[in-house]
Formats: structure tokens, C-alpha cells, sequence
């Protein structure tokens, strides 16, 4: 049905020498959403910087394909411009820099042209209106002064203008309120709706998930994905807990095997 | 791996574009009597500039070079020409500058900028003013904007006698005494009370000649309730030999008066910047300057400012680009001698392949300055571990009724925000000169908008295969 979008093969990755990944398998069609939930320190993050190339986490072993390219070796910023988008967990204030400024030179960056001002102007405002984000976020500095949530908001913005094929939301969903779970769950509706934008969701609550449709769920425990299944795995784990999965992978890594 | 590249020394073409070295008088190179004779003679000083010239190099030849400062053994003074005159005599029309001269400047685009904003432009090429206008309509509200030559000689000539290094004696460092014995061009303002000049005033100093030394004298009087912008670029092509620039700014607000000094400071990697300027404020006056420096080998730069009436305000917005092999020494300094005065110092120094900026700040309240406010604030940028970053704050308070207050930081660019700008798809470099530029923005967004501009083109020009 979809074309293949991103392989991920037998991925292992380290930090400072340390290995935080071991063998990661998985596929991403186009305008699949998958889930990826897990435990504190389960390595769902490391995941998230290993595929957008942060130069921090190694790659040891195995291969990141996206339209079947290789991107082991590539900068970031190449990554981008292949279509991958990652939403940070914490995102970084760059003092004097506006919003809109790093919006618009990176669209630029990606489209290898100028963008008309008003073009550009147009397209912000729905996407902020869409977002009930007050104009003049888009002239303050990025993320300077941010609350948790405008980040958060700012992090969306971005993903619904610079409209990547597959958008990594690193607990995009954690420290915000329920209102603002809702406002960014729309945003995140619209990607998926508008670009046929392919989603990897790391998060370890169900929030944001009630209102968008998730094709797969992965549990990745220990740096290892250790359950695959459909949406339905998100409410057996909200009644069982990782526990039952992570005390399975122990068992396994003892055993030999089931 | 990646590719990395390091490039050294960056792309300067447009300032280092030389012209032949065609100037039709070259005085000898190194200092003495006969040399200050000569020079005075050649300008035509009069008789009271003639004495005050030799009483400066004696001052000169006693004083000790200084020694807390950037290293000054590349500079041989008596391997420098302290006087240069172009082949050429001040025009009042552009057309009438010598197309070599008209040439450079265009390639700085300086003409351009005043057609499109300036109020007038003068423009210096090594040691005289070689072009001189002011707009019809500022210079019929009386507004006087000529070369201090001319002003020494005219009906300007007592005002100019009153002022001149009166601010900055000879005697206040070796290099203020040398400016009073070879000071040479540089630029005379004279607003009347109440005239507000709407558009900016702006000389350009340029030092084509090789070996050569730049002394121009910058006096301005901004009278009563009179508001002036004046702006001032500096640039130089590349010698292998050291160049020197010992200006002197002098700069009077009257009551209630407000002058607001922009410079953007261009000069080549072999320039000797020792550059003195200082302001003084009268009740309710304003003096805010806007000081940007990237080039020089070395420079000393603290423009001072002396808040002598009651709830005089000063402000000051600088940044200082500290590259390879170079040793940039700024900062600030501010008197408060009169009560309710108000001072604010707001820098930004950043460094890298192994650049040295040290940032001096200087604050003194006085007895008599009873509710003075003083803030200051600089923040430093390292792009590398090569680089260094200093911050040398003073303070003697002798009220304790005044509100004063220091703030420092020293920091490196973020990789964590260099990646996160890439995940975006900006490459690394740009991304470095976004931080950079960003971290520099509480300057541009103070200059005009060009200038701005040529700003935010110098720190990427700069910031230019920094990725090492």
C-alpha cells in the first residue's frame, strides 16, 4: 500500500562509550503513525538523536535507511532536508534569534530558495492560529522565556510549516496540562492529516495518543524493542504497567529464549 | 568522519582592495621636532596650534608606552609616516575625488549610503578629508559639518580653539600626546540649541598608505536641547607592515541635549587601534554610544564619558569580534559627578581562533552623586578553546547613595543548540552564525538598518569556515 520510509536494522548505538541501543529493528511506512513507549532510562530518546545525527550518539552497529538511503553517515542537518523531523523534549534557547526568523531560514535552507515574506507571513499565521498561538510568539526569541507549554506549541509550529515525511515528537506530550495536550494534538492531527505525515511518538503516557490514530505500538525496554502490536497495545499497557514487559525481557536475556 | 574545514584568515576582499600608494606628500618616516614642524607647516596651523603641537610631543617623548594592556612590541614608531596627504585637495562634489580614491570608497559603499540616509558624509583617505557635504536643508537649520581644518581656520576657529583637547589633554597617555603633536583631519560638528538633525551624520576614515599612522580628530558640539546621530566606519586594506590609528574623539552635550555616537570599526589585522574618546554631559543631556569592533591587530578602546550635570544619562552598546591573531582590548568608562545621573553599559565580546578580548568597564560615582544609577552588563562568547575571554570590571563609589550593579558571563556556542538548529536542515555553519548573530543582536538592533546589515555580513564573513 505506502512506500517504505524509514528502516531502522539492527541498529546498536553508544553514548561516551557506552552502549545504549542493542540491535534495533524497525520500519516506518508512509503516513504510519507508530508509538514507541517505554520506561525511564529505556533508551526511547537515544533513539530519537541517533536518527536526526545529534554527533553525541554513536553508531555502532546496523543501518538507518530512509527512502531506502543510507543516513548513518550524515549531518543533521542533511537528515533534515531528507524529510525527518524530530521534536525535542527539552528544545534550546537561542537568545536574539526570532521564531519566525529560524522558521523561515530554515524553510529556505530546505527548499534551496528564498520564500516570499508575505508567502511565508500567511502560512504562519494559520499555523499559529491553529496552534491559539498568539502572534507575537513568532517575534520572540526562541524559546527565550518560553513556559514548558510554548515550547512545546513552538516545537509544533515548526513541524506543521517545515512539514517534514516523518516527524520523531519526543514526549512532546509530557509536563503540559490537558488543554494544552489537546491544542498540540491538533496540531499533530493536522500533520498527519494534511502532509500524510508519518509519525514516530515516544512517550510514556497515553495523552496525546485518545485522539490520533496510531497504526503500531512498540514497548522498547532496556535498549530493546520488546513488543510489536497494533493501537490496542496502548491500553493493555496502561492496565499491566512496563513491568510485565521489561520482567519478560529479563527472562529472556537470562533464558536464552522463548 | 565528516569533512572539516579551518580556514584561517577570512575572505576581506572589498576592504583590502589597496590603491597604488600615489600620495603626493609623504612626510619621513619616525618622530621628532622637525617632523611636527613640518606637518604644522603643511596644514597651515596657526600659531597657538603650531606651540600646542610641540608641547604635546614633549609630553610625548616622556611618557612611558603602557604596560597593562595588549603588547605593543609590533609597533616601531620610528618606522611609522605620521602624515600622508593624498594627491588630491577636499572636494565638496563627489565628482571631483580622484577615481582611485572615489573607487574605494564606492566599493565600501559609502556614496551609496549617503544618497540613500545620510544627512552628510565626509570622507577621510589616509591623512586628510578628501570630501566633504552636508545636505542643503540640515546645513540651512545651521548646522555646521566641515573638517577640523577648515574650522580651525574659519569663523569656527575660537569655538574649535575652546574644545580642542580639552576633553583629552596630551598629557592623559603617550598616545593622546602623539595624536596632539601629528593629529591630522577628522571631522568638525557644531549643532545650534534646539535643532534636532533628523538623519545621521557620518565620516568615514579609510589608510590606504602602507607603514602609516591615521590621527584624525573627531570634535563635536551638540548645543542646548539639540539632538545629532553621528556615525563613524573605519577600514583599511593589509599591509604586512604595522599601521597605526591614534584618533581622538572629543564629543560636548549641552543641556538637555542628546548625541548618539555609532561606529562600526573595520580596520586590517596589522592596525595599531589606540583610539581615545570621551563625552561630556551636561544637566539632562544624553550621550549613547554604539561601538562595534572586528578589525585591528590590537586595540585599546574605552570611550569614557563624564556625566557632569544633574540627571545626565549615558548608555553604551558595544561588541567586540576578537579573531586569529588578534588582541582586543574594550570597554567603557563612565564619571558620575553630578547627582540623578544615570549610566548603562551593555557589551558583548566574543572570540575564537584563538582571538583575546578583555573587556574593561570603568565606574566612578563621585561624592556629589547622590542617587546615581550605574548598571553594567557584558556577556562573552568563546567559539573554541583556543580563544580567551576576560572581563576586568572597576568601581569606586564614594556615595552611599547611589544604585549600582555588575554583571558578567563568559560562555561557549552550545552544541546541543548547534544541533538542534541543524535538525532543522540548517548546515553548521550557519547555524553557528545564527547563535552568533543572535548573541550580537542587542548591538545591530541599535545601528541603522545598513549598518546593521554590514554587521551581520562582517560576523558571517568572520564566522566562515569556523567549524574546526
Amino acid at each position: 500500500m505506502s512506500e517504505r520510509l524509514l528502516d531502522v536494522e539492527n541498529l546498536s548505538v553508544s553514548v561516551d562509550g557506552r552502549e545504549l541501543l542493542h540491535g534495533i529493528d524497525l520500519h516506518i511506512k508512509e503516513g504510519e503513525t507508530h508509538v514507541l513507549m517505554g520506561p525511564n532510562g529505556a533508551g526511547k530518546s537515544t533513539l530519537g538523536y541517533a536518527l536526526m545525527g545529534h554527533p553525541r550518539y554513536q553508531i555502532d552497529g546496523g543501518q538507518i535507511l530512509f527512502r531506502g538511503k543510507r543516513l548513518n553517515e550524515e549531518t543533521p542537518d542533511k537528515r533534515a532536508k531528507e524529510g525527518l523531523f524530530l521534536s525535542f523534549q527539552s528544545p534550546l534557547e537561542v537568545p536574539g534569534l526570532p521564531l519566525s526568523t529560524f522558521i523561515r531560514n530554515a524553510l529556505e535552507q530546505r527548499r534551496g530558495s528564498r520564500i516570499r515574506l508575505w508567502d511565508f507571513q500567511k502560512e504562519l499565521q494559520e499555523a499559529l492560529n491553529l496552534l491559539q498561538m498568539d502572534g507575537k510568539y513568532a517575534e520572540r526569541e526562541l524559546n527565550v522565556g518560553f513556559s514548558g507549554g510554548e515550547k512545546k506549541k513552538a516545537e509544533i509550529l515548526q513541524l506543521l510549516l517545515l512539514k517534514p515525511s516523518l516527524a520523531i515528537l519526543d514526549e512532546t506530550d509530557s509536563g503540559l496540562d490537558v488543554d494544552a495536550v489537546r491544542t498540540v494534538s491538533r496540531g499533530v492531527e493536522a500533520y498527519q492529516k494534511s502532509q500524510k505525515g508519518a509519525l514516530l511518538i515516544i512517550t510514556h503516557s497515553t495523552g496525546i495518543l485518545q485522539e490520533l490514530h496510531v497504526d503500531y505500538t512498540h514497548i522498547l525496554a532496556d535498549g530493546r524493542i520488546v513488543k510489536t502490536g497494533d493501537a490496542s497495545l496502548i491500553g493493555e499497557i496502561s492496565k499491566l504497567g512496563f513491568e510485565a514487559y521489561t520482567g519478560q525481557e529479563k527472562q529472556q536475556a537470562a533464558g536464552g529464549g522463548v | 568522519m565528516k569533512d572539516k574545514t579551518y580556514v584561517d584568515d577570512v575572505d576581506r576582499s572589498v576592504y583590502d582592495i589597496r590603491n597604488e600608494d600615489k600620495d603626493s606628500y609623504r612626510i619621513r618616516e619616525g618622530l621628532d621636532r622637525s617632523v611636527v614642524e613640518r606637518i604644522s607647516e603643511e596644514k597651515k596651523d596657526p600659531e597657538w596650534m603650531r606651540q600646542f603641537r610641540l608641547q604635546a610631543l614633549e609630553i610625548y617623548n616622556k611618557m612611558p608606552l603602557p604596560d597593562w594592556g595588549p603588547p605593543l612590541d609590533g609597533l616601531d614608531m620610528d618606522h611609522i609616516a605620521t602624515y600622508v596627504r593624498p594627491n588630491t585637495k577636499m572636494a565638496a562634489k563627489w565628482s571631483d575625488v580622484p577615481k582611485e580614491i572615489k573607487d574605494t570608497f564606492e566599493q565600501l559603499g559609502i556614496p551609496e549610503a549617503e544618497r540613500r540616509s545620510l544627512a552628510g558624509v565626509g570622507a577621510q583617505y589616509d591623512s586628510e578629508l578628501v570630501y566633504h557635504s552636508i545636505r542643503r536643508e540640515v546645513a540651512e537649520q545651521g548646522v555646521v559639518y566641515t573638517d577640523l581644518e577648515s574650522a580651525l581656520l574659519g569663523e569656527y576657529g575660537e569655538m574649535v580653539r575652546r574644545h580642542f583637547m580639552k576633553l583629552v589633554t596630551p598629557s592623559d597617555h603617550k598616545f593622546a600626546a602623539l595624536h596632539g603633536a601629528v593629529w591630522s583631519g577628522g571631522s568638525f560638528v557644531y549643532v545650534p540649541p534646539g535643532v534636532s538633525v533628523e538623519i545621521p551624520l557620518q565620516s568615514y576614515f579609510r589608510l590606504n598608505a602602507p607603514g602609516a599612522g591615521q590621527f584624525e580628530h573627531t570634535l563635536i558640539i551638540v548645543d542646548e536641547g539639540a539632538d545629532l546621530h553621528f556615525i563613524e566606519g573605519c577600514s583599511a586594506p593589509k599591509y604586512n607592515v604595522a599601521n597605526l590609528h591614534a584618533g581622538c574623539v572629543e564629543l560636548f552635550v549641552g543641556k538637555g541635549a542628546k548625541l548618539r555616537y555609532s561606529t562600526i570599526e573595520n580596520w586590517s589585522k596589522n592596525m595599531y587601534n589606540l583610539n581615545t574618546k570621551r563625552a561630556l554631559v551636561e544637566e539632562g543631556g544624553v550621550m549613547e554610544w554604539v561601538s562595534g569592533s572586528f578589525g585591528s591587530r590590537v586595540s585599546y578602546l574605552y570611550p569614557m564619558t563624564i556625566l557632569k550635570g544633574k540627571g545626565a544619562r549615558m548608555e553604551f552598546t558595544g561588541i567586540t569580534f576578537a579573531g586569529k591573531g588578534q588582541n582586543l582590548d574594550t570597554g567603557a568608562k563612565v564619571v558620575h559627578a553630578a547627582p540623578d545621573t544615570v549610566s548603562y553599559i551593555n557589551t558583548r565580546s566574543i572570540s575564537k581562533s584563538g582571538g583575546v578580548s578583555t573587556f574593561r568597564s570603568a565606574v566612578t560615582i563621585g561624592k556629589q552623586a547622590v542617587g546615581a544609577k550605574s548598571a553594567v552588563s557584558c556577556q562573552s562568547l568563546m567559539l573554541d578553546s583556543q580563544s580567551r575571554s576576560d572581563t576586568i570590571p572597576a568601581m569606586d563609589i564614594r556615595t552611599r547613595h547611589a544604585d549600582v550593579g555588575h554583571e558578567a558571563r563568559i560562555g561557549r556556542i552550545s552544541d546541543e543548540a548547534v544541533f538542534y538548529l541543524m535538525s532543522r536542515g540548517i548546515p553548521e555553519e550557519e547555524a553557528r552564525a545564527m547563535i552568533v548573530s543572535g548573541f550580537a543582536d542587542n548591538v545591530s538592533k541599535e545601528l541603522p538598518l545598513e549598518y546593521a546589515v554590514e554587521m551581520n555580513n562582517l560576523i558571517r564573513l568572520e564566522m566562515k569556515g569556523s567549524i574546526g
